[in-house]
């Protein structure tokens, strides 16, 4: 079958980067592109809403399948083309949609080297969203390992501080990450018994899956070690504690944009690659499966959820502070796999569910404060949190919005970060009631670190000195109409999400009861 | 002679007399641009040929045993002969500047018609299925190229030709050595023969190859051909060559010789000896080698700071990468399934290390004849000087190292995954360990161009034929890396020397 919708979707913005580079040229070239750009993530988040509302939940199962079979044709690697989505990815290609559009709106103001910046936008676009559509595991693996080639540019290139030393630093522990994860494909793959790359199964198209045929087969290595590589690949990526250490360092020196699409779409490829791989073809496996080690994972979760939540408080760079208040968050998400529990009869499928839908409430609620952020450092020019102080006289608009982010993490009922994490709370518990015990503390911390950067910045009185000089903050403008459209693009599926949370978590029920089979 | 060996061996003779005419265009007009467009439009015949066997357009597509079983006009030596034929295309394209320059004004239509020769001999290389054949065609390939490397007349140059033609004759008189112990064994030029007289001449138990003639003989001929293909420890002469040669030679030598060097090599091995007995033997020989020649190749990239010397250091690790297809033969295979992947591997690693590395010396050539600098340092900034041809160079280099999703990538992994079938994992791993080696120089000149600032702030393109070149060579090979069906599917058609598939 080849339906092509998904095919459209994900090289639509690569095929308007090429355009653009190749042919965007002369004086006035620069807000040309901008527009082209902005209208090429348009389309494309146009594209997913039709992915997302295309889906037939009553039929379930894999969907817009596009499959070419014979794209590797040698019997050392049969890879096929093969995407689609099911109810695990058809949200994270809506959320990769939302957020690909207001990271462009939010490039509007980027005046270095504009041809090639949303060039690279673009291409990380695609390679994110041919992540969460790609059920071909080498073909996964590509678009897995092409994003670093964007985000090293966009930290290097665009970034402030250290960024050659940050996006190097991404890229290395990404890549090794990688060269582990694809040690571990080849080894599925050589398994006389699987011997295929279909990560699903899809019987309209007679494609047997590796879950299906893992199940009980005598592997090439041991199952324990595979399991161990794809999980360090995405551990990195997620990143759990102690692998952590590049997320502070790339998000601060990211500019804004690229931190909405880091900490909003790009950590959720470790997450989905948690669901799809090492929680989708590790649960029959022979001599080891996932139970095995669900414990470990609620450990090293609650680690990651409290560690990052006391580091965050001690921050005084606001991004810093958020990006090490995604390590906390993600902790829920790996709190909400290790659900799955000691044996099949303890999974609880409610836990499951909670992290996926923490992957996209993050994605949404992250991505907008990392935005406020950009928009009150493009003003004040610092971030340096003692700095500032009594913002919110000079930009309400600023400081509500970023308020709304920070009551979404901190989990206020209404707000879509409650209803994740109550379901990976009440899911895990059973399971795991010490991890989670532990865990829930992290929304005390929570509390208190959004409570407090809030109230130092936007409310507090003004530092004496050294903070921005009379002159700076009397000239102090609020946002303007252009940058509200992404702000109000991400605050949307906040609160959509926190009123209405079966839109997205039928979805992901769906998608979870596949997974489980 | 018959007709049909006439239609065999017609590429061939298109090409020689090519040659011929482009040397008596540049006698009667002395204008280097006629040279070039003679030589151009001229390689249209040798092509239409080559197609023709493919397809039998005229007549019945003449392939099989020609010229009394001395060359075969399969699918296999077809492939190649397509590949060479681009090649050469390119490599003309991209040298329509330089023959025009100052210092080969003089020389410019032997430089071309040279090229062409090396050519004609590298078309009959591929095609030949007998040693003496071979053999001569192996000279006709690498003459010329002597010629070639040191038509600058500089000390370098010299030094670059010299250097080529004793090496190549020593590695000639390997190769011929290890030829007359395999006749003398034997009793046999023609490889079909070879292969049955070894299979019923009687084996010593424990000896590789079940004869110490049959080792020596095949260690010979590996090392002679070893020099070509630029396999470590017979790989001396490359940077130096590459670096005192005129760039465009380089990047011929780095494409069309290793490409013809490897498909001989694989038909003998197969041919001659694809009993599967003997297959595990060379297996196990050729895995050796691929993992010291990427190793040192890779090891000696690491400190070069001259782009054309660290590419001719990168082009000895490229073969060792192509060498671990090579080791894969389906003899050692674990299942059923997988047979033939490593010598399709070869083939696809073969096809898309040509056309990446056709876009890297391209573009360095673009950019060297502007610049007139040849240090990784000569690159800094390069990406605000010349976007055009800084993205097409990164995305070479990319291509080199592998990142997904170029050729390169695809290639490794296909070649990695057919080593990991043929039961020689320590190889596969031996292989991602030197890719993340490699990833250090070449990034670091990616990083020149994309990171450093400039000394010189001006802005200058490559000239219209040479960017044309390299552009051609970029989209094939980002096609072939996304689409790398289209290949692998040719390749497969191309197996028909492997015996038993």
């Amino acid at each position: 079958m080849f339906d092509g919708l998904l095919t459209v979707t994900v090289f639509l913005p690569a095929a308007v980067a090429l355009l653009v580079a190749l042919f965007a040229r002369g004086e006035n070239s620069d807000q040309q592109v901008r527009w082209i750009s902005i209208g090429a993530t348009g389309v494309t988040f146009v594209l997913s809403v039709m992915v997302f509302v295309g889906y037939d939940q009553d039929l379930a199962g894999v969907q817009m399948v596009d499959y070419f079979e014979r794209w590797i044709p040698v019997d050392a690697l049969r890879s096929s083309y093969l995407l689609g989505v099911d109810g695990l990815s058809a949200p994270l290609v809506l959320l990769t949609g939302i957020l690909g559009m207001a990271a462009a709106l939010g490039s509007w103001r980027i005046k270095k080297r504009v041809r090639e910046y949303f060039m690279w936008l673009l291409l990380l676009e695609t390679a994110v969203l041919g992540v969460f559509v790609s059920l071909d595991l080498l073909l996964f693996f590509i678009f897995f390992e092409f994003e670093l080639i964007p985000m090293f540019m966009l930290i290097a290139i665009w970034g402030s501080g250290r960024p050659r030393y940050s996006a190097m630093k991404f890229v290395l522990f990404t890549l090794a990450g990688g060269a582990f994860m694809l040690v571990a494909i080849l080894a599925i793959y050589v398994t006389p018994d699987v011997n295929t790359l279909a990560m699903v199964s899809i019987p309209a198209d007679g494609i047997v899956g590796i879950p299906e045929l893992m199940a009980g087969a005598d592997l090439a290595a041991p199952a324990a070690l595979i399991f161990g590589f794809f999980f360090l690949a995405f551990a990195v990526k997620l990143p759990l504690w102690p692998l952590h250490s590049w997320l502070p360092d790339a998000h601060t020196d990211a500019p804004t944009a690229v931190s909405v699409m880091l900490a909003g779409v790009l950590l959720k490829m470790a997450g989905y690659g948690l669901l799809r791989i090492n929680l989708g073809f590790f649960q029959e496996t022979n001599g080891f499966t996932i139970h095995d080690v669900a414990g470990a994972m609620s450990i090293i979760a609650a680690i990651s959820v409290i560690y990052g939540g006391i580091i965050t408080i001690r921050q005084t760079d606001m991004k810093r502070l958020i990006a090490y208040s995604s390590v906390s968050h993600m902790g829920f998400v790996m709190l909400g796999v290790a659900a799955v529990g000691s044996s099949a009869a303890e999974t609880s499928a409610g836990g499951l569910n909670g992290a996926a839908l923490q992957m996209f409430t993050h994605g949404t609620i992250t991505g907008l404060a990392f935005l406020m952020v950009g928009l009150s450092y493009d003003r004040t020019h610092t971030r340096h949190i003692p700095h500032l102080g009594g913002l919110w006289k000079k930009m309400p608009l600023i400081a509500i919005f970023f308020m709304v982010a920070g009551l979404g993490s901190l989990g206020l009922p209404a707000l879509s970060g409650f209803v994740a994490e109550i379901m990976v709370f009440l899911g895990t518990f059973p399971v795991w009631p010490w991890a989670t015990g532990v865990a829930a503390f992290g929304v005390v911390l929570a509390a208190g670190y959004t409570l407090w950067i809030v109230q130092r910045v936007f409310f507090g009185e003004r530092p004496a000195t050294p903070g921005l000089s009379d002159e700076v903050y009397d000239n102090l403008t609020d946002a303007n109409w252009i940058d509200m459209i992404p702000v109000i693009a991400l605050a949307a599926p906040i609160f959509v999400v926190g009123i209405w949370p079966s839109v997205v978590t039928d979805m992901f029920d769906i998608g979870i009861q596949a997974v489980l089979r | 002679m018959t007709v049909q060996d006439f239609w065999a061996l017609s590429p061939e003779i298109a090409m020689a007399l090519l040659a011929l005419l482009v040397v008596s265009v540049d006698l009667v007009t002395r204008s280097m641009a006629k040279v070039s467009a003679v030589a151009i439009i001229g390689l249209a015949a040798p092509i239409i040929l080559t197609l023709n066997l493919w397809n039998g357009w005229f007549g019945d597509p003449a392939v099989g045993p020609a010229l009394f079983g001395t060359v075969e006009t399969d699918p296999f030596s077809l492939f190649f002969k397509f590949l060479l034929l681009t090649v050469t295309a390119g490599t003309i394209l991209a040298s329509v500047k330089y023959i025009a320059s100052e210092r080969v004004k003089d020389h410019g239509g032997e430089f071309v018609s040279l090229i062409l020769l090396s050519v004609t001999g590298m078309m009959l290389l591929v095609s030949a299925t007998e040693l003496i054949t071979i053999y001569v065609a192996l000279e006709l390939t690498a003459l010329p190229v002597v010629a070639l490397a040191a038509i600058h007349r500089t000390k370098q140059g010299v030094e670059a030709g010299t250097k080529f033609f004793v090496l190549s004759a020593i590695s000639s008189a390997i190769l011929l050595y290890g030829f007359a112990y395999i006749y003398g064994y034997t009793g046999s030029t023609n490889l079909d023969v070879i292969m049955d007289r070894l299979a019923v001449l009687p084996t010593e138990a424990g000896v590789p190859f079940g004869s110490y003639a049959v080792l020596l003989a095949v260690i010979m001929i590996v090392a002679g051909f070893g020099f070509k293909m630029a396999v470590v420890p017979w790989q001396m002469w490359v940077p130096d060559v590459y670096q005192g040669a005129p760039t465009p030679v380089a990047a011929f030598l780095s494409v069309a010789s290793k490409a013809a060097a490897f498909a001989v090599i694989m038909r003998i091995m197969y041919v001659a000896f694809g009993d599967p007995i003997l297959m595990q033997d060379w297996s196990g020989l050729f895995a050796i080698l691929a993992a010291v020649t990427m190793t040192v190749g890779n090891t000696l990239a690491l400190s070069q700071s001259n782009i054309k010397r660290l590419l001719g250091y990168s082009t000895i690790a490229q073969a060792g990468y192509i060498l671990v297809g090579l080791a894969s033969v389906p003899a050692n295979q674990v299942g059923a399934t997988f047979a033939g992947a490593g010598p399709q591997g070869v083939m696809y690693y073969l096809a898309g290390y040509a056309f990446t590395n056709l876009v890297v010396f391209f573009a360095v050539i673009a950019i060297t004849s502007r610049t007139n600098d040849d240090s990784i340092e000569g690159l800094n900034g390069l990406l605000k000087r010349s976007p055009l041809l800084a993205g097409l160079l990164v995305f070479g280099i990319l291509s080199l190292l592998g990142m997904p999703p170029t050729v390169g990538f695809m290639a490794k992994v296909v070649v990695f995954s057919s080593a990991l079938n043929a039961n020689l994992t320590w190889l596969a791993v031996v292989g991602v360990v030197n890719t993340v080696i490699a990833a250090y120089y070449y990034l670091r000149v990616v990083r020149a161009v994309v990171f450093e600032d400039p000394a010189d702030e001006s802005t200058f393109s490559g000239d219209k034929s040479v960017l044309i070149a390299t552009g051609v060579a970029a989209i094939g090979a980002g096609v072939f890396g996304l689409a790398p069906f289209l290949l692998l599917e040719f390749a497969e058609s191309a197996l028909s020397i492997v015996p038993g598939l």
